[in-house]
Order: C-alpha cells, then sequence, then structure tokens
C-alpha cells in the first residue's frame, strides 16, 4: 500500500475535519445530519478504501469539508480501512489532506472503547472534539452521562448530539466554529509529521483504560446493565439451537421478497418501455436509427434497468440488516461453520454483500485483517449470486418455470428454483474455501475479537441514502457502460446486413453471428446454441448485458413482438436452459469484479486462477446438467 | 438448587475464561496470550484484547454461545458485548465470581 512519506500541504481552502470512531457508533448517521445529500463517495488513491467527503457551512458562516472515516477502535491499524483512518489522522495521506481538527463520535450508551480511542488521538496534538452521539438512547436507558466532567476529565471540549433528531447536531456545529477559530488563532497548524505517532504497547494500553475507567466513573451514572433490550432480543436470535435456523428463515424471506416485491414495479418499467417503443416507431422511418433506438438502446439497456427494483429490494434488506446491528450476530453464528470450512465469520459480510454484486463484497473483505483468510474469501465471493446474475436466472425461470405454488402453496416453484441456483453458489463456494484453505491458502485463521453493536432500529433516512447510492451507481452503469457496450453490440448484430434474397435472419450474416459460429463448435458439448454464444461475447464485460444481447439477437432474429422469455421457450430446450443456468452459478463472467481483485490483493496470479477456475467449473458443471438432463428427458 | 460447575469453580483463581458456561461471572485476573494457539505477532493478541476492553480488573459475564461446540462465545465487558472465540479466550485468566453477584438483572 502506498503511503506519502511527506506530509500533505496544508491547503488555505475550506477548512476540514474528519470523524473518527468506532465501528456502529452512528458515525454514518452523523455524517449524513452534518452533510445532508452533499456528499460524494470516491475511492482513496492507491487503496481501495472507500472515501466519503461532504461538505456543510458552519454558523458562523465557513464552508467545511467532513471526511467520514471507517470505524476502528485503535490507530494501531490491523486492516487496509483502519489504516487509511490511521494514514488521515496522521495526515499521512496526500489526497485527504490533514484535517484541521477531528471530531470523535462515540455512542453515549458505551463509551469505553471509544475514550481509549479518543486518549490515543488527543495525543497526536490535533484539535479534538468529543460528540456524545446517541443521547437520546441513553437517556432513555436511565444512564447519564456529566458532560461537564468528561470534558475536563479529557481535556478537550465535549458536545451531546443526537445525530437522528432535528437540531441535533446544533450544538455540535457551534463547538466546530470554536475549535476552527481557536485553531486558526493560536496558529495551531497541524504538524502531525512531527508528533512522532508509534504503536502504543500493552502497557500503554493499559494506561489509557485506566484513565478511561476514572474518568467514567466521574462522569457517567448508569443503573444495573445497559442494553437489557438486546440481551433479550439476542437470547432469542443468538440461541444455540434457534438461531441458525431464524437466520436461515431471514436469508430465505429476503430471496422471496427480490422476486414479490419488484413484480409490481418491473411490470410498470417493462410497460413503460414499450410506450417508449412503440412511440419511436410511430414517429421514425424504417432505418438504421430506429433500429438503434429501439433494439439497440431500448431492447439493451431497458432490459438492464428493468431490474433495478430488485436491485434496490436486495440492498434494502443487506441495509437494514447492517443498520440493525443483526450483521455481526450473524458473523457470530456463523463463525464455527464457515471455521470448518476455514473462513472467518466475518467473511459472511463481504459474501453476503457479494449478493447484490461481488465488487462491494470482495471490497468488504477488506475487514478482514490476516491476508490467507482475506484471499480465501475473495476468491469464492463471485460465487455467491450476484444481482447481475439475476436478470439471466428471472429470464430463464420465466420461460421454463411454470409458475405453480408448491409446499403448500406458500412457495413459488420459481422462487424455489431460484434459491436452488443461490445454494449451489454457496455450497460449492465453501467447498472451494475448504480446498483453498487446505492447499495453498494454509495458515492460522484470524481471531474473531468483535463487538456486538446493540440492536437498533434502521433509520429511514439512513436506509435511503444507502439505497439511493446504490441505486444511481447502478443506473450511472446502465447509462454508461453498458449503454456502451449496447451500442457496440447493436452495430456487431447488424452489420454487415444480411445479402439480397437471404433466407436467414440478418445477424446470422453479422459480425457477432460469425463470432457466435465460431465459438459453436467449442460450446456445443454444453448445449449452447450460437445465439448464446454471441450473447457470453459481451456478457464478459458484465453478466447482465447478456440478457440484454439475448434480447437484441432475439428481437432481430424474429420479429414476432414476442416477449423474449416466449422466445426463448420456444427456441431452446429445456436441457440448454439448465445447462446455461448452470453456467452462470460458475462462470467468472465479470471484467469488474477480476479488476477489482486485481486491485484488492495487488496481484495479477490471483485474477488469472480466479477466472480459469471458475470458466473451469463452469465448463464442467454446465457439460454435467447437459448431459444428466438430456438423458432423463430421453433427449 | 442446583450448583453449576461454574459455582465450585468461583473460589479458584486463575481460571481459563475459555474453560467457562453460559450465566458465569468472572473477573479478569492476567491476560497470557501463550495459552492460546492464536497465530499472531508476539504481543499482537494481548494488544486487541485490551483494545476490545478485556483487561485486568474488568467483570465480565457469558452471555451467550453459538453452536456447535458452544463457540464462539458472546460475553458482556462493561457496556459492550464482545464476541469472541473459545481459543482466543484460553488467553483470559479469570476469577469467578457469584453468578448473580454482579452480572444477573
Amino acid at each position: 500500500m502506498p503511503e506519502a512519506d511527506s506530509p500533505a500541504p496544508r491547503s488555505d481552502a475550506a477548512p476540514s475535519i474528519a470523524l473518527v470512531g468506532n465501528p456502529n457508533c452512528g458515525k454514518t448517521a452523523l455524517f449524513n445530519a452534518l452533510t445532508g445529500a452533499r456528499q460524494k463517495v470516491a475511492n482513496y488513491a492507491g487503496v481501495t478504501v472507500e472515501r466519503k467527503e461532504g461538505m456543510f457551512v458552519s454558523p458562523a458562516g465557513t464552508r467545511v469539508t467532513v471526511i467520514d472515516l471507517p470505524g476502528t477502535y485503535s490507530l494501531r491499524a490491523r486492516s487496509p480501512d483502519e489504516a487509511v483512518t490511521r494514514d488521515v489522522v496522521l495526515g499521512r495521506r496526500a489526497d485527504a489532506g490533514t484535517p484541521d481538527a477531528i471530531v470523535c463520535v462515540a455512542d453515549a450508551t458505551r463509551l469505553q472503547l471509544t475514550l481509549r480511542l479518543v486518549l490515543e488521538i488527543k495525543k497526536l496534538g490535533v484539535p479534538v472534539i468529543l460528540a456524545l452521539n446517541m443521547m437520546d438512547e441513553a437517556e432513555q436507558q436511565g444512564i447519564t452521562v456529566n458532560a461537564a466532567e468528561l470534558s475536563a476529565g479529557l481535556g478537550l471540549p465535549v458536545v451531546p448530539t443526537v445525530a437522528i433528531r432535528k437540531g441535533g447536531i446544533t450544538p455540535l456545529l457551534g463547538q466546530i466554529d470554536r475549535t476552527l477559530r481557536v485553531a486558526e488563532v493560536e496558529g495551531l497548524a497541524p504538524t502531525p509529521s512531527l508528533c512522532g505517532w508509534s504503536e502504543p504497547s500493552a502497557h500503554d494500553l493499559r494506561d489509557y483504560h485506566r484513565e478511561v475507567e476514572a474518568i467514567l466513573a466521574r462522569s457517567v451514572a448508569r443503573p444495573g446493565t445497559a442494553h437489557h433490550a438486546t440481551r433479550q432480543i439476542d437470547r432469542l436470535l443468538l440461541h444455540p439451537a434457534a438461531g441458525l435456523p431464524i437466520l436461515l428463515v431471514l436469508l430465505f424471506v429476503m430471496f422471496q421478497a427480490v422476486f414479490s416485491w419488484a413484480r409490481l414495479p418491473m411490470e410498470a418499467i417493462d410497460a413503460g418501455l414499450s410506450l417508449l417503443k412503440g412511440a419511436i416507431e410511430a414517429n421514425l422511418a424504417d432505418g438504421p436509427l430506429r433500429s438503434l433506438l429501439t433494439d439497440g438502446v431500448i431492447g439493451g439497456v431497458g432490459s438492464v434497468v428493468i431490474f433495478l427494483p430488485q436491485i434496490l429490494v436486495l440492498f434494502l434488506f443487506i441495509q437494514i440488516l447492517e443498520d440493525s446491528g443483526y450483521m455481526a450476530r450473524a458473523a457470530f453464528l456463523l463463525d464455527k461453520m464457515m471455521g470448518g470450512v476455514g473462513l472467518h465469520g466475518r467473511a459472511f459480510i463481504p459474501l453476503l454483500s457479494s449478493f447484490a454484486c461481488a465488487v462491494p463484497g470482495i471490497m468488504a473483505a477488506r475487514t478482514i485483517e490476516n491476508r490467507t483468510d482475506r484471499i480465501a474469501t475473495i476468491m469464492i465471493a463471485p460465487l455467491m449470486t450476484c444481482s447481475a446474475r439475476l436478470p439471466v436466472y428471472t429470464l430463464i425461470i420465466a420461460a421454463f418455470v411454470p409458475h405453480r405454488a408448491v409446499l403448500g402453496g406458500w412457495i413459488g416453484l420459481p422462487g424455489l428454483v431460484l434459491f436452488a441456483l443461490y445454494a449451489a453458489g454457496i455450497l460449492s463456494g465453501l467447498l472451494i474455501a475448504f480446498l483453498l484453505k487446505h492447499t495453498v491458502l494454509t495458515g492460522a485463521r484470524e481471531p474473531l475479537l468483535m463487538e456486538l453493536p446493540a440492536y437498533r432500529w434502521p433509520r429511514p433516512r439512513n436506509v435511503l441514502l444507502g439505497l439511493y447510492e446504490r441505486g444511481r451507481a447502478f443506473l450511472v452503469r446502465a447509462g454508461t457502460t453498458i449503454f456502451a457496450l449496447m451500442v457496440v453490440i447493436w452495430a456487431l448484430a447488424s452489420f454487415p446486413a444480411a445479402p439480397e434474397g437471404a433466407s436467414l435472419p440478418a445477424i446470422h450474416y453479422s459480425i457477432a453471428g460469425m463470432i457466435g459460429h465460431a465459438l459453436e463448435p467449442l460450446l456445443a458439448p454444453i448445449g449452447f446454441t450460437w445465439q448464446i454464444a454471441v450473447a457470453l461475447v459481451p456478457g464478459m464485460a458484465a453478466r447482465e448485458v447478456a440478457v440484454g444481447v439475448l434480447g437484441t439477437i432475439y428481437a432481430l432474429s424474429d420479429k414476432a413482438g414476442d416477449s423474449l422469455a416466449g422466445l426463448l421457450a420456444q427456441s431452446w430446450t429445456l436441457p440448454t436452459a439448465l445447462s446455461f443456468l448452470v453456467w452462470y452459478v460458475f462462470a467468472p463472467q465479470c471484467i469488474a469484479t477480476l479488476g477489482v481483485v486485481r486491485r484488492e490483493l495487488n496481484s495479477v496470479w490471483w485474477p488469472v486462477a480466479m477466472f480459469c477456475g471458475l470458466i473451469s467449473l463452469a465448463y464442467l458443471a454446465s457439460f454435467i446438467t447437459f448431459r444428466v438432463a438430456s438423458a432423463m428427458l430421453g433427449g | 438448587m442446583d450448583m453449576s460447575p461454574n459455582e465450585f469453580l468461583s473460589n479458584t483463581v486463575g481460571v481459563s475464561l475459555a474453560a467457562l458456561r453460559k450465566g458465569a461471572a468472572a473477573e479478569i485476573v492476567a491476560l497470557d496470550e501463550t495459552a492460546s494457539q492464536v497465530a499472531l505477532k508476539e504481543g499482537e493478541l494481548e494488544r486487541r484484547l485490551i483494545e476490545m476492553g478485556l483487561i485486568e480488573g474488568a467483570r465480565i459475564e457469558i452471555l451467550h454461545e453459538g453452536f456447535p461446540h458452544r463457540d464462539p462465545i458472546a460475553i458482556r465487558v462493561g457496556d459492550h458485548t464482545i464476541a469472541l472465540r473459545r481459543s482466543e479466550a484460553k488467553a483470559v485468566r479469570v476469577r469467578c465470581l457469584e453468578a448473580h453477584d454482579h452480572a444477573r438483572s
């Protein structure tokens, strides 16, 4: 990881503050409250840690830049995420500048661990403000925090905040103004490079702890045990026998919801696209432009955009599980079993994120400190069915699986097939992790050692902001990368035009047709037609593109005006459809994933190994599926 | 009233945290990372334990046990709930307290 050797130059532009705190202390809620929608998410140069930056205008009229740093318990960084926090706080990152002040965010209901971090940061000599967040919750639990006493004990300003309430951060804004003004007047320009921070020893840490204990004894009064409700809920959710079944039911409900909730909005988008297509066809003369707009753009991009509702439902669940505090419980519940295949319980979070998209999932693996654990997690992340595969699964399921209720009418057959596809990915992923951990990636497991945060109701505002960010990213991708690819594919599929008096569909004579036909012999043993072969080539860029391409190919080759699912049901055999589904469980068809693996592991070897391994697996699995299905159906 | 094995141990000094069962309350008396087989560089596990609040004098209570083999465990340390594996808990030496003395609410 590149680290700037020289301290970042002090800019004369807007002063900046950095938010630092333990994970789950409400830091993101505070960041959202400070900046509203004025935030941007990018990456730190050289490392792929998400960089969240925003700005606000303080009561005194100063424009202040805010950086939200990854949660940590210590400046002694153990993971790439925590290393970024340390480097920004120490002013070692040229792309982040040196913060003029640090706002430590603490959950007022559990101060101990944050205060130890605060003492560590205070030693750096940068102005520090302690924001006592979630004061409302502390009051509800009967915890009284004497801010003045705490401030005297720590030797820095302490401001109570309620990030989720209107006006709950007004005192903090005032304090930021005062701190920035004092820093300016006193010329307390941050010189962190000179502060000579070094890793605290166990002895130092014990000293900090004793100091925190003494301060807490003077400033905080709490009745009995805190977080009583959380303990009661955990009694059930972490129950040795009931915990895992509850988790599985939760995941199953999530997958059913992805299908059922998204259905109406998807039908609406579909209807809207048909209207648009109709309008264009009515107003444009037949020709290349009309074909580009209707078949290339609407047919291609539209068939991807239509899955936005499903992606949003999936992200909604993940966001709620994360915000409520259940994610850490899932890691707890699964740690022993994941340990069976050599994975860390914490691998659950990256793997679950991979169900939305492997790219953020692989990036979330940064919280796994141990490199071999991390590599094993990253290598199997693409096997977790990402939402880009959903368009393909839904299309094939819609075409070949009848809409029938099974198991007493509670579960639809399409949902059951989808669940089986997810399960196939998960099980093979675990198997591969097991093989990797017992061959190339041997080594001890990293300690579990993590906090189980108190349960909280997810805040609609934070959930919506998170959903908005993800939905936007998806649409931007559909609007740029996928759009560009669609136009290229449309051109490949349209030129050269069919000769006069041709008997076969035009695409047969195009470049795309030639590539497809060239690949056909290779893919014939697994039951793929040349249309599938054509779709797989651009599908390399992004899995969901394959649906768009199939849409384009079939719309171009057969102008029946039928739905794509209907067309496929007519032209594919069931073994071919099954083989195609199985191919999609394994095939590493996503340049973005391979790119992020290369970046995250800083190695070319691993993405190459991933590609070769997964494509062989896909071919093998599809081959077996096709042969077995053909034999059983008498094909 | 039935006596749990923990109550028999309550007078013993320096039991491993890894040996305790759900409901047990204890006070940490020492950290000894050599007792754990966790492969980290020297001094690392000790510091991580301290950073999570597991420090001499801290009162803890075992709240939950995982599955299978009752592993990992979730313990209450002050106002925090910390999850750790029994293999890591071996590094924590505790003195057992009466279960209802401090933690039962």
